[in-house]
């Protein structure tokens, strides 16, 4: 344990990271790796820029809207316990986490509601809690190909909005949302697996 | 391997080796002389490449028959149906000419028909991921095809002990080895040709296929040496003979590996200087790739080997040096040439079995066999992946094991290496050839064409049935995408110290000098010209205060816009969407009233219109079909958009932004190939420093040239790409003088 105790001292706040995370030891040695290769002039944290130089992001559909999930509340910088703490969500679902979870503690940034919340967010581009038939329009336009026109997109969303929304108010909440997708794997479809 | 000079084609030439005399002689018996003859019947001349010529039109006609009825290729592999072919073909032939002729001659095979399917092969192979999962490929091919030779020859002598195989097959523990080690290897051409027509991830694809590829170095080493030990006799052989056997796969393997990577090396090197001969180009791809896999047989070294590295290992630097064309012209040509030969090979193996003189039956060897190459083939790979997932990143699950079992398809390369056996020496060759004949066969028409539908039972157990929602398959189709935006992030596939180390070297040495440095200069200059017709267009953009996506006035090439699809059917999206559709089956079976009419076609509208997530991609690796315009163009497509928002975005917060004066030099962009194609990085643009600006603008929007992409966005699309670039350069640099003119 005494090298890993090394590795550990080099990522400033190695341990409270892994407290809150639940990262192992080695992935989170592999992030901060990974964090200091896209930081590009080594300045310590990670800016907007850096994150789009990762090419295949740039054909990514959502690719704008996951960096954007990086950079909350207008800030312009990432540090790493930020970076990671987004990636934290992409942690596979252990399976003891459930049965002996303290319930005072907050929930782990892996669980199965966190992670949706995560992807309402992306959807939800305003924060007002609700998916409104505009923001799915936006999402829909960004998922599909030009070929698509604006007519069938417009009833599509109109129906996928309906679909969803239990109480007619033209929005999705996210309770509405969870409920939607209760039938989906959400653990398994939104896990990384290499982020034991 | 070492090849008896065996005839070509084995055609009947032997009568007519010399052409006749156009003319009669004067005949001395004082006949007169016959009248100008208008016309002359020469078959003779023309027999043998006519017939070359003709039996590959016959495969090509058989292969458009085939796909006229989608019914049929969607159920069975076109393998099986040229196999099928063959058989009626040489039935024919059987019938008519009372003798089987048209063998699949194992020199031809060897020297003209494998090379272009392993070049392909080799050439189109996605590095990357190559050599990521290099230690599995490894593994089976090496080990596996080890653990197969032996206990398959070693179960069979065990049966011929225990009195299940007929007395008259005389083999001895060592026959049965060779034997062994010979139908153990799985076949490249087979499963190339199967596993197109499943879907199945990169990942696994890679591994099946690379050790289909590699396991060639171990097949040689273990024929030869079974051969060469058949023929000295068992009682002859010595402890040294053992350790020599053993030192041979190395010297075979490490030495067809180094022979490809020299011709590699000859290859990038000389398409450097190929500027102003740009015809001779895939010429010179094809003739170096092919002199490296006649080196490599010619000094009996793994020349599939030598093949699949000259093709990895040249491909970076020679897409970079050749001409657009040229490279159009190279893939065309692979493809065509590699289906060709395919075709062709499936259609002799099936002709090939009808000619009963040269096989005899036995049911125990060949149901032994059977038995044996399924069992101890599924038994190896659970074993080593056992062992694998230890160490593995990503491990290899159950339906990935049952896949990597099922598809060890046993094809060509085992046939003609059957044939090539001395009968002399091995008194059971024809009991053999009949088991390989039998287990191709069965390999690749049963496993052919059951491997589909196991691969969708067993991907189907595990989702549930019921009617996807839209909202469902708009949330999956999003979860996908997030999944891999992720991985991207988080660099999926982990920090390579070797792999940087490597990347360095090349940068520094090898890119240097091996890739042409023209390349620059001449982008530079359509970079120009771009440039100055932009600036127009750029500014009206910035004016226009940048609809995203209803903007037809910017005239970005060939930049399709929403509205400008006059009317889209369903079907019209069905269709294009090809065979990567999903499979809503119960939509279309439930479809009643009018509005489940409409939603199915709503279904059928989104699912057709949806871009496709990384993983459903279809490996590049396909030789029936050419496709990766659809994913070229939705790549391009999403490029361009997420390359306005960024734009948007840069504009919107530009009075944050505070102007970095120390920015990284701004690099061009090229994006990578699937395969790890290269591109060149600019040191500078010229005309960008005449301009003076250096901003954040151009390094939003250039891409890590290093950074491993998953796309496979070709040349063509650079300029495209340059052409935004002059957008946003253009844009910033009318904000700079904006802000300096005191806005």
């Amino acid at each position: 344990m005494g090298s890993r105790g090394s590795h550990a001292a080099r990522i400033p706040d190695g341990d409270s990271i892994r407290r809150e995370t639940g990262f192992s030891q080695a992935s989170l040695l592999r992030l901060y790796h990974r964090f200091r290769a896209l930081d590009r002039n080594e300045k310590g944290y990670l800016s907007r820029v850096d994150l789009q130089q990762i090419g295949a992001l740039a054909v990514n559909p959502l690719g704008e809207r996951i960096i954007d999930s990086f950079f909350p509340d207008g800030n312009l910088r990432v540090d790493f316990p930020g970076f990671v703490r987004v990636l934290a969500h992409f942690r596979p679902v252990d399976d003891d986490d459930s049965g002996m979870r303290d319930p005072k503690q907050p929930e782990p940034l892996n669980s199965r509601m966190n992670k949706l919340r995560f992807v309402f967010q992306l959807y939800d581009l305003d924060r007002d809690g609700k998916i409104s038939r505009h923001e799915m329009l936006q999402v829909l336009r960004l998922m599909v190909g030009v070929q698509v026109t604006e007519e069938q997109l417009e009833s599509i969303t109109d129906r996928t909005v309906q679909e969803a929304d239990e109480d007619g108010d033209g929005a999705v909440s996210f309770l509405e949302f969870t409920k939607s997708l209760e039938k989906m794997d959400i653990e398994q479809k939104m896990s990384i697996r290499i982020l034991k | 391997m070492l090849l008896a000079s065996l005839p070509l084609l084995g055609l009947p030439l032997a009568g007519a080796a010399t052409t006749e005399a156009p003319t009669q002689e004067p005949g001395s018996s004082g006949e007169p002389p016959p009248g100008l003859a208008l016309f002359r019947w020469q078959w003779h001349e023309v027999e043998a490449p006519y017939l070359v010529a003709l039996w590959i039109l016959v495969a090509s006609l058989a292969k458009i028959v085939f796909h006229l009825s989608r019914k049929v290729t969607s159920l069975v592999p076109e393998s099986c149906l040229l196999i099928l072919l063959g058989l009626v073909l040489g039935g024919i032939v059987l019938a008519v000419a009372k003798k089987a002729e048209y063998q699949l001659e194992p020199g031809t095979f060897f020297l003209f028909l494998l090379p272009p399917i392993v070049l392909d092969s080799g050439y189109f192979m996605p590095s990357r991921l190559f050599f990521d999962n290099l230690g599995a490929i490894l593994t089976y091919a090496v080990v596996g095809t080890l653990w197969n030779a032996f206990t398959t020859g070693a179960a069979l002598w065990g049966l011929q002990q225990a009195g299940l195989v007929a007395p008259r097959v005389q083999a001895s523990l060592l026959d049965f080895l060779l034997f062994g080690s010979l139908i153990s290897a799985v076949d490249p051409v087979a499963v190339l040709a199967v596993f197109e027509e499943v879907h199945v991830n990169d990942t696994l694809f890679i591994i099946v296929f690379g050790e289909s590829l590699l396991n060639d170095a171990v097949t040689v080493v273990l024929y030869k040496v079974c051969n060469s030990f058949v023929e000295m006799g068992s009682a002859n052989v010595q402890a040294a003979d053992y350790l020599k056997g053993v030192a041979s796969l190395f010297v075979v393997s490490l030495g067809g590996a180094a022979v490809g990577l020299v011709f590699a090396f000859l290859l990038a090197l000389t398409t450097r200087f190929t500027k102003r001969v740009r015809i001779i180009e895939p010429l010179l791809v094809f003739l170096l790739a092919y002199a490296a896999y006649l080196t490599a047989e010619m000094a009996s070294l793994s020349a599939i080997l030598a093949v699949t590295m000259c093709g990895l290992g040249c491909k970076k630097y020679v897409e970079a040096n050749i001409s657009h064309k040229s490279r159009t012209a190279v893939k065309y040509t692979m493809k065509t040439l590699a289906s060709c030969a395919e075709t062709v090979i499936f259609m002799l193996l099936g002709i090939s079995a009808v000619d009963s003189s040269k096989w005899a039956w036995d049911s125990g060897l060949v149901l032994g066999t059977l038995f044996f190459i399924l069992f101890f083939r599924a038994l190896g790979v659970v074993l080593q992946t056992w062992v694998l997932n230890q160490f593995r990143l990503v491990p290899l699950d159950k339906i990935d094991q049952v896949v990597m079992s099922y598809g060890g398809l046993r094809g060509a390369v085992a046939f003609a290496l059957v044939i090539l056996l001395d009968r002399t020496k091995v008194p059971a060759k024809d009991y053999f050839v009949a088991t390989t004949i039998v287990v191709v066969f069965f390999t690749v028409i049963v496993q052919g064409l059951t491997i589909k539908p196991l691969v969708k039972w067993l991907k189907v157990k595990r989702s549930e049935h019921h009617k996807p929602t839209l909202n469902q398959e708009l949330h999956e189709h999003t979860f996908d995408h997030i999944l891999a935006a992720v991985e991207d992030v988080v660099g999926h596939h982990g920090y390579h110290y070797w792999r940087d180390r490597w990347e360095q070297f090349d940068k520094k040495y090898l890119s240097q000098l091996l890739m042409r440095r023209s390349a620059y200069r001449i982008r530079d200059q359509i970079w120009d010209v771009y440039y100055r017709l932009n600036i127009r267009d750029a500014i009206s953009f910035v004016d226009q205060g940048g609809h995203v996506l209803s903007s037809t006035g910017l005239t970005l090439p060939s930049m399709p816009s929403r509205n400008s699809v006059a009317e889209t059917s369903v079907t019209n999206l069905l269709r294009e969407s090809g065979s990567g559709a999903c499979l809503d089956l119960q939509v279309i079976d439930t479809v009643r009233s009018g509005r489940d009419r409409e939603d199915a076609a709503m279904h059928h509208l989104l699912c057709g219109g949806l871009y496709k997530p990384r993983r459903r991609y279809k490996a590049s690796c396909s030789r029936h079909f050419i496709s990766e315009d659809a994913q070229e163009r939705q790549d391009k497509e999403i490029f361009q958009q997420n390359m306005k928002r960024r734009l948007e975005s840069f504009k919107s917060t530009k009075h944050n932004i505070c102007f970095n004066k120390s920015k990284p030099r701004p690099r061009k962009t090229g994006r990578k190939k699937k395969d790890g194609l290269a591109n060149t990085e600019a040191t500078n643009g010229k005309p960008l420093r005449d301009l003076g600006f250096q901003d954040t603008a151009a390094v939003i929007l250039t891409v890590e040239s290093e950074e491993e992409e998953e796309s496979d966005s070709s040349e063509t699309e650079k300029e495209d790409d340059e052409g935004i670039i002059f957008v946003a350069r253009a844009t910033s640099e009318v904000l700079q003088e904006g802000k300096v003119s005191g806005e």
